[in-house]
């Protein structure tokens, strides 16, 4: 079906919903790099304009990707829940936005079974920033596996402790590092750089040995590939969280080397390990704008979009953890760090819509045109809008994947400015640690109750492995 | 023991088990100035190698003080912006730079190329690349193998070799190329050898060797395993997985243990220079999360 808007003079003709939707997005780099961007910014402004008035029952009509040719389509149409979308099928994309700016949290909950991947991204094309935070910020997902996460004022954080060789003493030091800094209640999640199944094994086991031995209520995650990781509980070692790179359609999550039956495999693996003991959301997924390009498998669609359809993959696993690494993938797909910005709240935004735990790598490489201060921006937008958890690694800097996240120090700041609290059974044994006080505050002291609880590890890491 | 009863002692002692940025303290819930000061510093060195533009003389002459010819190039993307944010075009020659590597090809075909590109960092060629080649130089001439002249690639991404050995006639092409700086490693070098090199190449179909520089792989180190590989790929007709690095048998003790880290056997995903679109490289950005090898 084409679309049409006219501006004075001019009548912009958009060939299908694909051309529309991408055209309607806001600018970037990757969207030019595979020739699908608006040709001016007169034309962008048209087909938002024109999206804007597209019923979401035309959108729920017109998969953009055949419903034969992709499995995402089947699992996002298969899956949907028309109940839950009756309550907006009337609406034109305008007028979802309007009802999501004036929805109370409940009602958002109750029609996120409802909203596809394209619906969320559509009416994101023609929010602001802000419509993107106080949305999402309305939109809460909560999770639980040996904590609880996403609860209304808390943030989580992963404690993310590589080393350039998986070195176990080093990554020990990192953990402790940042346990002391009160992060780490999303998870402990090294990425290893062997891909292994020994190397694996090593690291789990250094991490099951570390929560137990502090008794921290939290989960442990090594991020290597869904089939080693499959392998490794098929061998007896204790897996927490299944970790996976995903996609929003069948090609790219191809090239990623996995498909939804080995997704579902490894789902149903973790959960009869029953690791959980306050809930069963076993699975982390990580996306990334761009990946479906990359990957030559974008079907002409924008990447948001496509973004989008990838937590639709996460959501049909009932994850603990999902989060966009959204710096990651290079200034070829988000040029600089007004695009990092943009796509950051996007993609928080469409994740929690759609009813996903989503948190968000706020990260840049060094080749991108973004700084530590690009992303306190986006850090800071993304503690408004209510993100579930931000990456701990020390100093901002991963020594393993060459690039800038957030640091140990960066969510610190995030709670004093937002008044924002760990997960409640996390704060509890930082409170008994004696690492902060009653209100979550780290007390003076350089986690030394940290070290004097774990002699062992302080002097002599390398028994950790 | 002491030791334990002194935090900061235990922590000193903790930061040197990785080059992670552990124990730095804090101002509340900020970083204390030092550490802001020290990390901007990393941070613009890396931004200064990724946009300092290639000395182009520079690096001819110190070629030329090797004893080699060397020829120059230019991809398709213009200028550093482009280059950024089209690595489609840095993997193409521009139309001057295909006609005179044509002309240069005039004679004979050759055994091996050598290209030096700027990739992602200019410095570390600047500091990197004649080290290497004087190190790899006695094994070059030794080998006996024919040599094209030595193509010195602006703007230009690992697949940009693809191109030039094809006009050259080569039969492997090694591409020395400046990898995307960490904060940690502004000037860190990488090289890919493509055998039977031609436009279409996946990064599964090459040998890479990463992290040289100083502080990581050494240069010497390097042409040592460089020359091996080159060796192996021209005797058995191939590169990429199938040739894995077994260089380290001939080197005598034990090995350098931190060898087997730095250099990979297929090019490492994220370490390269956001490397061609392909294969294990930039094809795949999130699994690179995870340095499946």
């Amino acid at each position: 079906m084409t679309y049409r808007h006219v501006v004075g003079p001019r009548t912009f003709v958009f060939a299908d919903l694909a051309e529309l939707m991408a055209k309607a997005s806001p600018p970037r780099s990757g969207d030019r790099l595979a020739g699908l961007a608006a040709g001016s910014a007169e034309e962008g402004m048209a087909a938002r304009w024109c999206l804007a008035e597209v019923p979401l029952a035309d959108i729920l009509a017109r998969p953009l990707i055949p419903y034969e040719a992709d499995d995402v389509t089947r699992l996002i149409l298969d899956s949907h829940d028309a109940a839950a979308f009756a309550r907006i099928a009337h609406l034109t994309v305008g007028d979802f936005r309007e009802f999501l700016l004036t929805a109370s949290s409940e009602t958002l909950a109750a029609i996120a079974p409802g909203v596809t991947p394209e619906i969320a991204a559509a009416v994101s094309k023609i929010m602001r920033n802000q419509d993107l935070i106080l949305v999402a910020r309305k939109a809460r997902v909560v999770t639980r596996l040996r904590n609880t996460i996403g609860l209304p004022g808390t943030l989580a954080v992963r404690l993310q402790p590589n080393h350039p060789s998986d070195d176990p003493a080093g990554i020990t030091a990192s953990i402790l590092d940042g346990l002391a800094y009160g992060c780490g209640d999303a998870c402990i999640g090294i990425n290893p750089v062997s891909d292994s199944v020994q190397g694996l094994t090593g690291l789990l086991h250094l991490l099951a040995e570390l929560i137990d031995r502090f008794a921290i209520p939290t989960q442990g995650c090594v991020l290597t590939h869904v089939t080693t990781t499959l392998e490794a509980m098929n061998r007896g070692v204790p897996v927490d969280l299944v970790f996976q790179s995903i996609a929003g359609t069948q090609g790219a999550n191809a090239s990623f080397g996995v498909t939804l039956a080995v997704l579902k495999e490894a789902h149903e693996a973790a959960l009869a390990q029953k690791r959980g003991t306050l809930g069963d959301n076993v699975m982390y997924f990580e996306t990334g704008q761009g990946s479906a390009l990359s990957a030559e498998a974008h079907h002409g669609i924008d990447q948001q979009t496509l973004e989008a359809r990838a937590y639709a993959v996460a959501r049909a696993f009932r994850p603990l953890l999902v989060n966009t690494v959204v710096g990651f993938i290079g200034p070829e797909y988000l040029y600089d760090g007004k695009e990092i910005i943009r796509a950051g709240l996007e993609d928080h935004f469409c994740g929690k819509l759609m009813g996903v735990p989503l948190g968000v790598d706020v990260c840049y490489t060094n080749h991108a045109e973004a700084d530590q201060d690009d992303m306190d921006t986006l850090l800071t937008l993304l503690g408004a809008a209510g993100v579930t958890y931000v990456m701990g690694v020390p100093g901002a800097d991963d020594v393993m994947l060459n690039y800038q996240s957030t640091s140990f120090h960066d969510q610190l700041y995030l709670r004093e400015v937002m008044g924002l609290r760990r997960a409640p059974e996390f704060a509890a044994w930082l409170a008994r640690m004696g690492l902060t006080d009653a209100d979550g505050v780290l007390l003076p002291g350089g986690g030394a109750p940290l070290l004097a609880a774990a002699p062992g590890l302080a002097t002599t890491p390398e028994l950790a492995a | 023991m002491s030791r334990e009863d002194d935090p900061a002692a235990a922590w000193r002692r903790l930061a040197a088990l990785t080059p992670a940025r552990i124990a730095l303290g804090r101002a509340g819930s900020g970083l204390p100035t030092r550490e802001v000061l020290r990390f901007g510093l990393a941070h613009a060195q890396a931004r200064d190698a990724v946009h300092t533009p290639l000395d182009v003389d520079g690096v001819r002459a110190g070629i030329a003080a090797l004893g080699f010819e060397s020829v120059v190039v230019a991809s398709a993307a213009p200028d550093r912006a482009t280059y950024l944010r089209r690595p489609d075009l840095g993997r193409r020659l521009d139309a001057a730079s295909t006609a005179a590597l044509a002309a240069a090809a005039a004679g004979d075909p050759v055994d091996l190329a050598l290209v030096v590109a700027d990739g992602l960092s200019a410095r570390a060629i600047h500091e990197g690349a004649v080290p290497l080649l004087t190190a790899l130089t006695p094994a070059l001439t030794g080998a006996g193998w024919r040599l094209a002249p030595v193509v010195v690639a602006t703007q230009s991404r690992v697949a940009l070799s693809d191109a030039v050995g094809a006009l050259l006639r080569a039969r492997a092409v090694a591409v020395l190329i400046g990898e995307r700086p960490g904060l940690s490693s502004p000037d860190s070098l990488g090289i890919y050898l493509t055998f039977d090199p031609r436009p279409g190449r996946t990064d599964a179909e090459r040998n890479c060797l990463s992290n040289v520089r100083a502080a990581g792989l050494t240069p010497d180190l390097a042409a040592f395993k460089l020359h091996w590989l080159i060796d192996q790929a021209l005797s058995r007709r191939l590169t990429g997985v199938a040739l894995k690095d077994e260089s380290d048998r001939l080197l005598p003790g034990p090995g350098p243990g931190a060898v087997a880290d730095d250099a990979r056997l297929t090019p490492p995903p994220s370490a390269g220079e956001d490397a061609a679109r392909s294969g294990a490289g930039e094809g795949n950005p999130l699994p690179e999360r995870s340095r499946a090898s």
